[in-house]
């Protein structure tokens, strides 16, 4: 990584490019991520060339979607695994992937700034996490992340600390609930 | 929705990673649209993939990769975006796109007293269908040979132990020996998933066992 890129907060390059189509936000977010997603598809099994044409829809996606894109409940990083994942599914496996339903009220116009800090911290907390893990373990998570794994090879104890994460989101539905219903 | 059987880590984690057959994504899909647990407990596992991805190696994208996809996004019009997929009655979302709508679009075919099923086009790899119960009558059983998942849509049902409700689901596997059925009152309609093969003259309707009936 950059060390010009260590501290950027890619949650509001994605809102610029939500609220201005703002070009060089979105340059800056595709070359940090762009990258990673070739390297996520390759181990995934697809080569180099399928990879790059991949990770480019992604990153249109990203543009397409950033409407989508609620900074209060995932990170960027996150959010483009997810992308990558389906585009994955899609393009190797030739398959659908049916989605959750988007929640009704969508993502809030003014997220508050706490929980978009927390929910963009997650991912530097859980990387943290996922290298002090004993090697046979991470090595695992990551074979069932690059789809290397069947449902039945998944152990659901990862040994990350997700249940602050779990119930962060889950307070955050519960209220917008309470909000919007 | 008061929901008391949910999905499994191991599923939803398996789920977030993408390693599951399209017929148990539309499960999960389906069930995570009506449940916020679930909902939150998809996405602290979707976190783990996101800090793989931050975490991760970096492949040199080629020099003109960033023009070429601006390209390609000048080239999307509004047209092209995909709509938000609406629920349809009982079916949330992700469902009635694969039924092309609500309930009254399922093509059902008779199994015999009253029960109807109706299969729904995904992989091979496992298979999904739409299940018509009425009440007082059996839930087909499936053979019982790998993963079987069952959710409650409208209706319920009963096995020895557990009541199954809307929003509920059931996860069954080989060692499971049960004979679900369905409650009096509403028709019971249930999404199932199963990546057995599937055994068509095990999928026809019993007679509920007397106990259950009393």
């Amino acid at each position: 990584m950059q060390a010009d890129e260590v501290d950027t907060d890619w949650a509001a390059l994605v809102l610029r490019v939500r609220d201005h189509q703002d070009r060089a936000a979105f340059a800056a977010l595709f070359r940090h991520f762009a990258p990673r997603v070739k390297a996520f598809l390759m181990k995934s099994g697809a080569d180099a060339t399928l990879a790059e044409e991949c990770a480019q829809d992604v990153m249109a996606t990203l543009w397409q979607k950033a409407n989508l894109f609620d900074p209060s409940r995932a990170s960027v990083a996150t959010w483009v695994f997810t992308i990558a994942r389906n585009r994955r599914i899609d393009a190797l496996r030739k398959a659908r992937r049916p989605e959750p339903e988007e929640l009704p009220w969508g993502p809030e116009p003014e997220p508050d700034q706490a929980e978009v800090l927390e929910a963009q911290q997650d991912t530097e907390r859980l990387g943290v996490a996922l290298a002090r893990l004993p090697e046979k373990q991470r090595a695992l998570i990551e074979r069932a992340f690059y789809g290397d794994l069947s449902h039945s090879e998944i152990a659901a104890e990862t040994g990350l600390p997700l249940g602050t994460i779990k119930s962060r989101i889950r307070l955050a539905l519960e209220r917008l609930r309470q909000q919007m219903g | 929705m008061s929901i008391r059987h949910h999905l499994t880590d191991q599923l939803l984690m398996a789920y977030a990673a993408g390693d599951l057959p399209e017929a148990f994504n539309l499960v999960v899909a389906t069930h995570v649209s009506l449940c916020d647990d679930c909902r939150a407990r998809l996405a602290s596992f979707e976190a783990v993939g996101g800090a793989m991805l931050e975490m991760a190696d970096v492949a040199a994208m080629s020099d003109d990769s960033l023009a070429a996809c601006m390209d390609r996004i000048d080239g999307l019009s509004q047209a092209n975006a995909r709509r938000p997929l609406k629920r349809a009655g009982i079916f949330p979302a992700p469902l009635a796109d694969y039924v092309g709508g609500g309930p009254g679009k399922v093509k059902w075919r008779n199994l015999g007293m009253g029960v109807k099923q109706a299969i729904l086009p995904t992989g091979k790899d496992a298979s999904a269908r739409l299940l018509y119960i009425p009440g007082g009558q059996a839930v087909p059983d499936h053979g019982h040979r790998g993963l079987e998942l069952t959710l409650v849509l409208q209706g319920a049902f009963r096995d020895e132990k557990d009541r199954f409700g809307p929003g509920d689901v059931e996860i069954a596997d080989e060692a499971m020996e049960h004979t679900p059925v369905a409650e009096e009152g509403e028709v019971c309609i249930c999404l199932a998933a199963t990546d057995a093969p599937l055994r068509f003259n095990a999928i026809i309707p019993r007679l509920a066992q007397p106990f259950l009936r009393i």
